[in-house]
């Protein structure tokens, strides 16, 4: 979920609470208003999330720092998420991971294929800004890793907001070269993409905004779609009152 | 629930989830770093993460090194907190706090197999064990860790990944998971509840 900070508390918790609730496996937040200007922001959110959710999430936006990071998960976050800090400063990624482990530690790529070729944008939180960063896809995941980075979220801005599926292509050739957990991001827009996704990419996770925001896309329906598939993930459960 | 439950401070961060699934359960764990203060506590709990020599290192300078073996209170070690309750860890050769007999191995990492194993996954549930109860096998907890321990005589629950691993260890007073309960939705609520029961 992406929000600026000026967003209602109580409209986060909320949309937190019903993700909680319909099962999500994981949610990522983005404090977008965290991002580019390098501003002090206030990041007590993050325990009042942590308070409510017993499920995993990850706070991605504006994480400079190990400071930036620690401050993230004593309030209570599984993960943090960086990705343009790691590309004007890849070596943020090594101190992260000495610091917390590589499991707490996520990077975030925003990749686009430019005829055939994939190359990494940075500030894309900000469209104005939002530039290519000189590095490839490919070589870019390998570093990452090699500097020790638990997991990626590989974001493939052709499909952004599209909603005609994830770039299976892509996602295919970086799970071919990538170890760690991978997670695609971008096109989400019927229940067969994730199953696709899934099936033909295999990535660890799959994620989406949009059709979960807008409800066009129900997670209990597309749980027990993806069961029916022989997608060996958690089922929707009841929950039973805390 | 009105027990005097402390978690042990001692190894790494992310100690806010812990704390928040508890008094979601109504209980209110005080984090302390004090072993005079933990040898009192009803229940006791050593959550961890980060690097095992790091973590027994960090455990010794406090003085939990001699008490925890002799503690007498249910205690659960969760996640790197239950591989210290072995005997040693392949991880940088670190040894452990040798109360339950065996020792933690790196997982094997293979290309469909990324390392960390982070996610969800099934339980097996192998022998009966308090703190399984109301779970069922098959049910899915959230893991995440690069090491792991083998299955031996206090194993009561495994998963499997690539390997098969002791998931839920039990030897006498002293429990461990090696997912995260706090992390675990209603799975993780209803273990540490059990727990608090014991």
């Amino acid at each position: 979920m992406q929000f600026r900070n000026h967003r209602v508390m109580g409209d986060i918790l909320e949309l937190a609470a019903r993700y909680r609730d319909e099962g999500a496996d994981e949610l990522v937040f983005y404090d977008i208003t965290a991002s580019p200007d390098g501003r002090t922001v206030d990041r007590s959110w993050v325990n009042r999330v942590a308070g409510i959710l017993d499920i995993p999430f990850c706070v991605a936006g504006g994480i400079r720092t190990v400071a930036d990071a620690e401050e993230i998960l004593n309030f209570g976050a599984e993960k943090i998420s960086v990705n343009t800090p790691a590309l004007e400063n890849p070596d943020l990624i090594d101190r992260l991971v000495r610091r917390f482990g590589s499991q707490c530690v996520v990077i975030g790529i925003d990749s686009l294929e430019e005829s055939g070729d994939y190359r990494v944008y940075q500030y894309t939180g900000d469209t104005e800004r939002t530039e290519a960063s000189g590095h490839r896809t490919l070589a870019w995941v390998r570093e990452v890793q090699d500097r020790g980075a638990g997991e990626i979220v590989l974001n493939c801005m052709n499909r952004d907001g599209v909603r005609r599926g994830y770039d299976i292509e892509q996602l295919a050739r970086v799970r071919a070269i990538c170890g760690i957990p991978l997670i695609a991001s971008g096109g989400a827009g019927e229940m067969s993409h994730f199953s696709e996704v899934f099936t033909r990419a295999q990535v660890d996770g799959a994620l989406a905004a949009s059709v979960f925001h807008s409800a066009a896309i129900p997670i209990p329906d597309l749980k027990n779609y993806l069961i029916e598939a022989g997608i060996r993930i958690r089922p929707p459960q009841a929950r039973r009152p805390h | 629930m009105s027990t005097d439950t402390v978690i042990i401070g001692c190894c790494g961060a992310n100690l806010a989830s812990l704390a928040f699934a508890l008094q979601r359960l109504g209980c209110d764990a005080p984090i302390s770093e004090d072993p005079e203060r933990v040898r009192r506590a009803s229940h006791v709990i050593l959550p961890g993460v980060g690097a095992a020599d790091a973590a027994m290192s960090r455990l010794d300078r406090a003085g939990f090194t001699e008490l925890l073996p002799t503690l007498t209170q249910p205690v659960l070690g969760i996640c790197l907190g239950m591989q210290l309750l072995f005997d040693a860890s392949a991880e940088d050769e670190a040894s452990c706090l040798g109360i339950i007999d065996g020792r933690v191995d790196a997982l094997p990492q293979a290309p469909d197999l990324p390392v960390p194993h982070m996610g969800w996954n099934q339980l097996d549930i192998d022998a009966k064990t308090p703190l399984l109860r109301d779970i069922a096998d098959g049910d899915y907890a959230y893991f995440v860790h690069s090491y792991a321990a083998a299955a031996g005589a206090s194993t009561r629950a495994t998963a499997e990944y690539g390997v098969t691993f002791s998931a839920v260890v039990e030897q006498d007073n002293f429990f461990g998971t090696q997912f995260h309960p706090e992390r675990s939705a209603s799975l993780g609520a209803t273990l540490l509840a059990n727990f608090l029961e014991l």
